[in-house]
């Protein structure tokens, strides 16, 4: 491990971490903006995890200490997703620590903590949420990894550099089987970060929501931890589908020249696919939970569709 | 004699007899439980360590065999230990340390009277199954597995009071003898007409490529009845519930092993040369057996059932590396052979532990508080943190997360199946991702079982009486947990150790080892093939996700406050709230019985809309019996109704059936 490349891993964790809110601002103002309103501040996240973290936690009578511990836990794996996937520098020491399946029991394991955080306390919220955060990923999770063992079968690699490295850096070749992958990525970005159609994130309606559900019982800084690993998650996905399928501009090892185009790349493609969520999620509505299974398998498939591809057109 | 002196086979046979003495010591002193807990059971353990210690250091030793002056005369008892027995020594010592000192507590509050017996049975089942797995020849082996078989089945219906348990017993027996007729048969067929039954013999006999595949197939059926394979588990999930459960870990943890262990003894040390095909039929049976072991399993109410689904899960995991690997071997990759074999034995030492510690703990919360149906638990975390604690680790590990150990042999399976292009058969190779998405997805489905059964158990309000009065177990039992816990921590942190320990098995069986492919091992790394190819390293991802854990905390406590108020819980100001507003069990796993309802057999009554007292009743149930189980007991009824015809019950007609089958057999048989 050099010097450079811990300091590139730590500034492109550090920067993650801090950016997370500000795309999530973004894609708020885009769907104010796209529903004729008027659109908060782009700042308005780091306002709310400010007043959060400045409130007193109020926690339920009953509450024990993994319900306190999760938070913590969450916010944990979504820091670490962020310091493997590649956004400016593919020169990512940490990288090699958890490959594309690691990342994918990363979020698997901020998913088990925040389903089991939420029937700690006992309420029916609480486990009508955690059931339905549970049915989608476990359709989504696989989803994910076969989306992974798409690039995987590509590249010869599990590892998320190597991927990007190998994309990044081949003469224009059209894949058949990533153009099924990208759409099932897309839905299981949607489904994974709580988006229309799958969820609502500004909604409070007991009968539809997933996320909302999950976090009722927490308050405080617990509440803004888990918002803000909300956030990173967002932006993680967002990555990773930055670098998977549209990888050019991110600088190779110890390629510091680039290093300015690849900001400015990362931060054009953030805005795009920033707005382009909030077109998906404008144009449309919320399904029925029963649906969303569908919906989430049909994800699956693609992307096993993909991988058959893979076999029959580019061996 | 010094220590020197004394072989690690030597070792092994004190163990054995070791274990086989406790259990008469037990059955001699029947009035004195006390000395069976206090001091019978935690002598086990030690000797379970002390094998699990040679186990680990023999791996690495050259094979040694010895004849044992016992068996009958001209058919003495030939034992070996090689590094694949000494693996499988190492999980059977390493899983009963842990069990049988949990045993030491579990067992203690037995007023009946049959602590003594209980003892022998178990001692005696562990002394049988260290014997299968040094046994040399087909004779040992068999009456090793007979007596494991039988000990075992001694001891699932120690509550032989209640019907449900002896019918559980009588399935266990029956598919147990198939099995073992099978294995019969099969070492029969490997014996190639010698006459000379040990394992030598075996693998010098030339076997026909015809013959060879029928060995296979019949190895297949008779490890896969033990090892439970859809669709010969009908016996797991009513034996496994029914025993208590130290013996229901042993079971699970380490006697499904001892099925695997068979299978890869058979397929790779006996049999002349390998098939792919064999790996295509094992890998198709094994992605059948995850799936169906995880879809049952989310469907139980009752913790120990649904564990015992679980396994059937696992050994479906365990194959599908199997197949994977006899695959590669068959087509000739030696080194993505290796990668399978080690996933599956990976996996197996990992089941062995993990599934070990969570039987344990539900026996802790029947021990606890007297409860087994989930829908009568609930807020259990309150009362046995410590239960819950390392439940949940055993959860987090079953669950494939990191960086538990659970985790690392899943993610060498995607390896081996990833490195698929290899192959030249076109539909070979697209085949096995599939099995990857199988395990993928089997994965997700785990995880989103044990979410259900550590909320329902662990967490929420407490659904009954009972519920609230659980008390925690003994440290005696809180140590036996805690043993299996760290196990599974160190297994996940410290795979490229263990790995570098396990070499000498591929070595053993395949002529190759993981250290040729150039894919330099460094203590940090795990690199199975190439570093640029894959590689996890998870002590930095724990390190990593310690630190920004602890700076998270630090910093919001350093930067703002760490002010707390309890209250009421919010719950959207919904007031009273009860314990029988949380979902349940069946609520929880519901949706998935939907999505995949035409897997399950579902009997649904829903109550008329005008009914005065509405019941709603819904039960899943295993297809298999009635496509296969039942016709067959019925087609075996109406041969036995036939055949009763001819039983008059008189004795000059028997004499006359005797009188016409002589003359029979002197017309026609020279």
């Amino acid at each position: 491990m050099t010097a450079a490349g811990a300091f590139n891993q730590l500034v492109q964790l550090l920067l993650v971490v801090a950016a997370a809110p500000l795309l999530m601002g973004w894609v708020n103002a885009c769907r104010a903006w796209l529903q004729n309103r008027s659109a908060p501040s782009l700042l308005q996240p780091y306002r709310m995890l400010r007043k959060l973290l400045h409130k007193d936690a109020a926690l339920a009578e009953n509450a024990s200490w993994l319900f306190r511990f999760a938070p913590y836990v969450i916010f944990g794996c979504m820091a670490l997703a962020a310091g493997i996937v590649p956004v400016l520098a593919t020169d990512l020491p940490f990288s090699r620590s958890a490959d594309v399946i690691a990342l994918v029991g990363v979020f698997a394991v901020a998913r088990v903590f925040i389903s089991l955080a939420a029937m700690d306390v006992g309420t029916a919220f609480g486990t009508l949420g955690a059931r339905r955060e549970m049915l989608i990923g476990a359709l989504a999770e696989p989803a994910l990894l076969i989306i992974f063992f798409n690039f995987a079968l590509i590249s010869q690699s599990t590892s998320l550099t190597t991927i990007v490295e190998t994309l990044a850096h081949r003469e224009f070749a059209l894949y058949p089987s990533l153009a099924f992958a990208a759409v099932a990525f897309a839905m299981v970005l949607l489904a994974e970060n709580a988006r229309v159609p799958v969820d609502n994130p500004a909604t409070h309606l007991e009968l539809t929501m997933v996320h909302e559900a999950l976090i009722l019982e927490y308050s405080a800084r617990h509440l803004a931890l888990i918002e803000w690993a909300s956030a990173i998650k967002l932006f993680a996905y967002c990555a990773i589908g930055i670098a998977c399928f549209v990888p050019w501009g991110i600088a190779g090892a110890g390629d510091w020249g680039a290093l300015p185009l690849a900001i400015g790349a990362a931060v054009a493609k953030l805005v795009i696919a920033g707005a382009g969520l909030a077109v998906v999620e404008t144009v449309s509505a919320k399904m029925r939970i029963f649906r969303v299974p569908e919906f989430v398998a049909t994800a699956f498939m693609l992307a096993m569709l993909g991988l058959l591809l893979h076999y029959v057109f580019e061996v | 004699m010094s220590a020197a002196t004394v072989s690690p086979l030597e070792v092994v046979i004190g163990v054995v007899l070791f274990w086989l003495a406790i259990g008469v010591v037990a059955i001699l002193r029947p009035g004195r439980p006390e000395i069976v807990t206090r001091f019978l059971y935690p002598l086990g353990a030690f000797a379970g360590l002390l094998l699990a210690a040679v186990g680990l250091v023999a791996i690495g030793l050259p094979w040694k065999g010895m004849v044992l002056p016992l068996g009958l005369p001209d058919l003495p008892f030939h034992v070996r230990l090689d590094a694949l027995s000494a693996f499988f020594l190492l999980i059977l010592g390493a899983a009963s340390a842990g069990i049988s000192c949990y045993s030491a507590g579990y067992f203690s509050g037995e007023k009946n009277g049959t602590a003594g017996l209980t003892c022998l049975q178990f001692h005696w089942f562990l002394a049988s199954m260290a014997l299968v797995l040094i046994a040399d020849d087909a004779y040992l082996f068999m009456v090793a597995w007979e007596t494991m078989a039988l000990s075992s089945y001694f001891l699932v219906t120690t509550e032989h009071h209640v019907p449900q348990i002896r019918r559980a017993g009588f399935v266990y027996l029956l598919i147990a003898h198939v099995g073992a007729i099978a294995i019969l048969l099969c070492f029969g067929v490997l014996h190639g007409g010698h006459g000379n039954y040990t394992f030598d013999a075996m693998r010098q006999a030339e076997l026909p490529s015809d013959w060879a595949t029928i060995a296979f197939l019949l190895a297949l059926v008779g490890f896969g009845a033990k090892a439970g394979i859809v669709p010969l588990h009908v016996w797991l999930p009513d034996a496994h519930p029914a025993a208590p459960s130290p013996v229901s870990a042993l079971l699970s943890g380490v006697m499904l092993k001892t099925a695997i262990y068979g299978l890869i003894r058979v397929t790779y040390d006996l049999l002349p040369s390998i098939h792919w095909e064999w790996g295509l039929l094992v890998l198709v049976i094994a992605v059948v057996t995850t799936l169906f072991g995880v879809l049952f399993a989310l469907m139980q109410h009752d913790l120990k059932r649904l564990l015992a689904y679980h396994s059937v899960e696992n050994i479906g995991i365990i194959l599908i590396g199997f197949g994977l690997s006899l695959i590669y071997a068959g087509t000739g990759h030696p080194l993505l052979a290796v990668l399978g074999l080690l996933a599956a034995l990976y996996h197996t030492l990992n089941h062995a532990i993990f599934k070990g510690l969570l039987f344990l703990g539900a026996g802790a919360v029947l021990h606890g508080s007297g409860l087994r149906d989930l829908g009568r638990m609930g807020g259990l975390i309150r009362v046995m943190p410590v239960t819950a604690f390392l439940f949940l680790v055993g959860a987090l590990a079953i669950s494939a997360l990191p960086p538990l150990n659970g985790f690392v042999s899943e993610w060498l399976t995607f390896q081996a199946a990833l490195l698929s292009p290899a192959l030249e058969h076109g539909v070979l190779r697209s085949i096995i991702p599939l099995a990857a998405a199988a395990l993928a997805l089997a994965g997700a489905l785990t995880a989103m079982c044990f979410v259900k059964v550590f909320g329902v158990v662990f967490l929420g309000l407490p659904r009954s009486g009972e519920a609230v009065q659980g008390r925690e177990v003994s440290q005696w039992e809180q140590l036996g947990m805690g043993w299996l816990a760290a196990l599974c921590v160190l297994l996940g942190l410290a795979p490229v150790w263990m790995l570098g320990v396990m070499d000498p098995i591929a070595l053993q069986l395949l002529d190759y080892s993981l250290t040729y492919s150039g894919g330099a091992s460094h203590w940090l790394w795990l690199t199975p093939v190439a570093a640029e190819r894959a590689s996890y390293s998870p002590i930095v991802f724990f390190l990593v996700i310690v630190t920004v854990v602890l700076a998270t905390f630090w910093l919001v406590r350093a930067l703002y406050h760490g002010r707390l108020r309890r209250t009421d819980p919010w719950d959207c100001g919904f007031p009273g709230l009860n314990a029988r507003m949380q979902d349940t069990a069946e609520g929880f796993a519901q949706p998935i019985r939907q999505i995949f309802a035409p897997v399950y057999r579902i009997e649904l009554h829903q109550p008329d809309p005008f009914d005065r007292t509405p019941r709603y009743h819904a039960e899943v149930r295993d297809r298999f019996w009635g496509l296969i189980y039942f016709p067959i007991a019925e087609a075996a009824a109406f041969c036995s109704r036939l055949i009763g015809r001819i039983q008059v019950g008189r004795v000059s007609i028997y004499l006359m059936y005797s009188f016409v089958t002589i003359l029979f057999l002197l017309a026609f048989v020279r």
